[in-house]
């Protein structure tokens, strides 16, 4: 009997694994062909928005939304596991053209959008920026929809400007000598600040280089950053933060910590994304919201160069079971009337009628709608290097950066930079 | 029909005579097979990128290099080898200073006192703390602008330090937050080891009129040496794979200067900002064999001694 009894203990554990087993296999299928949708975003207030607006969409279409939120490193790293496995639990894709969209293309993640962008006259495909639908079409198709573009500006305190006794700088030298009056006359407050970290600082010090009358890439697909307009700028950029910076100045910082130095009060002068201007000028954030004010890029030898770019895009997962439902996510979320209400929220967007439309810019300050026009008419369409490599190749052309602004000899690491940066170039 | 009828039940006997002699084995089973293929499954994987050129895409065709991703790792003066070393300057100055406060603390514990209870509740707070959280939390602290630690500084008039955001300070101060976090571990290890020594010895030395030095280093110590070996090993392996709280501080690549980037974080930042998933896995075997290593060594040498 008690043999039995081991055997048939053993009988009834096996089954009840295996029971359970079918059981899990069963539920995990049925979720196949439903009318869930699963769209995969990244935290922003373009997100904030659309979410508010999505129980109208559901009501329209009769699908379910499942919502994945994520900040930007967890949202590439989710995509890295995920789409690496061919996971046909995402959707809708927000993704960043510039840093991700070679590859995520190259690799086959991103489903063919040209017929569907093509599909629906009211929507307008070509009222969408040409810069931005560049940057989501790859070897011809497109991929992604832009939703979202960015310029550099300078954000400046009204308040310190004018305790110096200056005007708002229009030069790259007289941004150079605000920032010094401001930090020697303000003890504790930084004259400039903007962001440091070796790959995180790349984007904002892209427009400098473009004043500087530099390129990250020459007209040949050769690299440029040691020519020497790029040392002057490598230079120039380091030379303010360490000169006029925060104290004991990190060099890991990104917009975060940069945007909290300058909206705690702790800094005259920024230069950075306009897409993140609410930071500055709500109340809630904000210490220094009602003495905020925004310029254009300060002119340097090459003039006022600033980026505008797309920062993010739509995109389907090739992988998706429910592509023609994420195309009407995708056509929804961009269509002109939600443009115009995230517009309005404070997100420029890419489409050029809402850029047009007066309503389009009148939530913004004044100046602030003033110097993305300026940034928007003599835009580069990039502020990374172009490859299918970016993180790497950020975090070579940014090395320069970081050692200007711990006072290290800068030209000579823009040029071990520059053949670092070369060896990938060639590569690709 | 009837041999059918005879066959049948002895065969099940059979069946389960041989079922209940391997009883134990049977029922570990499905436990084991799980675990192994757990372990199996990821390694094999791991070793057969490590001798591929795959980057993009796992999915994306890629070619059989042979070693040339350890001959390129090995070589690799400005990432591989500082990271080596970061990882064992980490590890070994954490684990000798949370041993040596551990054992004091521990020795501090190890009577009878009044308000014990609290005392030990107190110390085992940081250990159960999300390490995530732990590296928010003396992030803030160690901000260099609006951090406590240099309001502290500025109150007894030492200047203001770079802490987290300096080249040179970021991984000492990683070391103490690890040493903060990790040595109530230690405590409790050697406690336990402590309280299961018997009195004979200890008292049999103090007739003999040792001192309270003499009757530690000569007495309590070797009388614990199996315990401090087995903390040395488990906290040991602990600290070498240490990522989060060098990740929530430092991010990716470990700092501008990678200057907290150990081996763990450098393997993370090829695989999954890189998409170098073949040198990633070459670093990842590399570390691997490294641990396992270190630990029969360490258990060699624990078996020889006994022996």
């Amino acid at each position: 009997m008690k043999r039995h009894s081991v055997v048939r203990v053993a009988a009834i554990v096996a089954a009840t694994f295996f029971a359970a087993g079918t059981l899990t296999a069963c539920s995990a299928g049925d979720d196949g062909g439903s009318k869930t949708l699963r769209v995969t975003l990244a935290n922003h207030v373009w997100t904030d928005t659309i979410k508010s607006k999505l129980p109208e969409f559901e009501a329209a279409t009769g699908l379910t939304v499942e919502l994945s939120q994520y900040g930007e490193d967890q949202l590439s790293d989710q995509y890295n596991v995920k789409l690496n496995a061919g996971t046909d639990e995402i959707d809708v894709m927000m993704y960043r053209p510039l840093q991700e969209g070679k590859l995520f293309a190259k690799n086959g993640y991103l489903g063919d959008l040209s017929d569907d962008v093509e599909s629906n006259a009211v929507w307008d495909w070509s009222d969408f920026q040409s810069g931005p639908v560049e940057s989501t079409t790859y070897d011809g198709n497109v991929v992604g929809v832009p939703i979202i573009t960015e310029q550099e500006v300078l954000y400046y305190r009204k308040d310190l400007l004018a305790n110096a006794g200056l005007e708002v700088p229009t030069t790259m030298d007289e941004l150079e000598a605000a920032a010094k009056a401001i930090s020697e006359q303000n003890p504790g407050v930084a004259g400039f600040v903007a962001r440091t970290g070796k790959s995180a600082a790349v984007t904002q010090f892209s427009s400098f280089l473009y004043s500087f009358g530099g390129d990250f890439i020459d007209e040949n697909g050769d690299s440029a950053v040691n020519s020497s307009e790029a040392k002057e700028a490598y230079a120039f950029y380091g030379g303010l933060i360490r000169d006029y910076g925060p104290e004991n100045v990190s060099t890991d910082m990104s917009w975060p910590e940069a945007m909290a130095i300058f909206t705690q009060g702790q800094a005259g002068l920024y230069t950075e994304a306009d897409s993140l201007y609410k930071n500055a000028t709500d109340p809630a954030t904000s210490k220094v919201s009602d003495t905020v004010g925004f310029a254009p890029m300060p002119a340097g030898p090459g003039g006022s160069v600033a980026y505008n770019v797309p920062s993010w895009a739509l995109g389907i997962n090739a992988e998706s079971a429910n592509s023609a439902e994420a195309w009407s996510f995708i056509e929804w979320a961009t269509s002109a009337e939600l443009t115009l209400v995230v517009q309005q929220d404070g997100v420029p967007g890419a489409r050029q009628s809402v850029w047009e439309d007066p309503a389009g810019t009148s939530t913004y300050p004044a100046d602030l709608a003033a110097a993305i026009a300026t940034s928007t008419k003599n835009g580069v369409g990039h502020d990374r290097p172009l490859v299918i490599k970016v993180p790497e190749a950020r975090e070579i052309v940014g090395d320069p950066i970081v050692i200007a602004i711990t006072g290290g000899d800068s030209d000579a690491a823009a040029d071990a930079a520059s053949d670092a940066f070369q060896d990938i170039l060639d590569e690709e | 029909m009837t041999t059918m009828v005879t066959t049948k039940p002895s065969r099940w006997k059979n069946y389960s005579t041989w079922a209940n002699r391997h009883r134990k084995w049977l029922f570990a089973a499905p436990a084991m097979i799980f675990v192994g293929l757990l372990i199996a499954v990821p390694l094999g994987w791991t070793l057969y990128l490590s001798v591929t050129d795959s980057e993009g895409s796992v999915r994306a065709a890629s070619n059989l290099v042979g070693f040339s991703n350890y001959f390129e790792v090995l070589t690799d003066t400005e990432r591989f080898w500082p990271a080596v070393m970061r990882t064992f300057v980490f590890t070994g100055g954490a684990l000798a200073i949370e041993l040596i406060l551990g054992m004091c603390i521990a020795l501090l514990l190890w009577r009878p006192f009044r308000g014990e209870k609290w005392v030990r509740v107190a110390i085992l707070l940081p250990l159960v703390a999300t390490p995530v959280a732990v590296g928010m939390m003396w992030r803030l602290i160690f901000d260099p602008n609006i951090g406590f630690a240099n309001q502290v500084l500025n109150w007894v008039g030492i200047p203001a330090q770079p802490w987290l955001s300096g080249q040179y300070t970021a991984l000492p101060t990683l070391m103490f937050v690890d040493i903060w976090q990790w040595t109530p571990m230690v405590v409790l290890m050697l406690l336990a080891g402590l309280t299961s020594l018997s009195d004979e010895p200890d008292e049999a030395a103090r007739i003999d009129g040792a001192n309270s030095w003499q009757r530690f280093w000569f007495v309590t110590l070797p009388l614990l040496r199996a315990t401090v070996i087995v903390t040395i090993v488990l906290r040991g392996i602990d600290a070498l794979k240490t990522f989060d709280i060098l990740y929530a501080t430092k991010g990716k690549g470990g700092g501008s200067f990678h200057e907290v980037e150990t081996l763990n974080i450098y393997a993370f930042g090829l695989s999954f900002d890189y998409n170098d998933y073949g040198i990633a896995s070459t670093v990842l075997i590399l570390f691997f064999l490294l641990i396992i290593t270190i630990m029969w060594v360490l258990t060699y040498r624990r078996k020889a001694n006994r022996s």
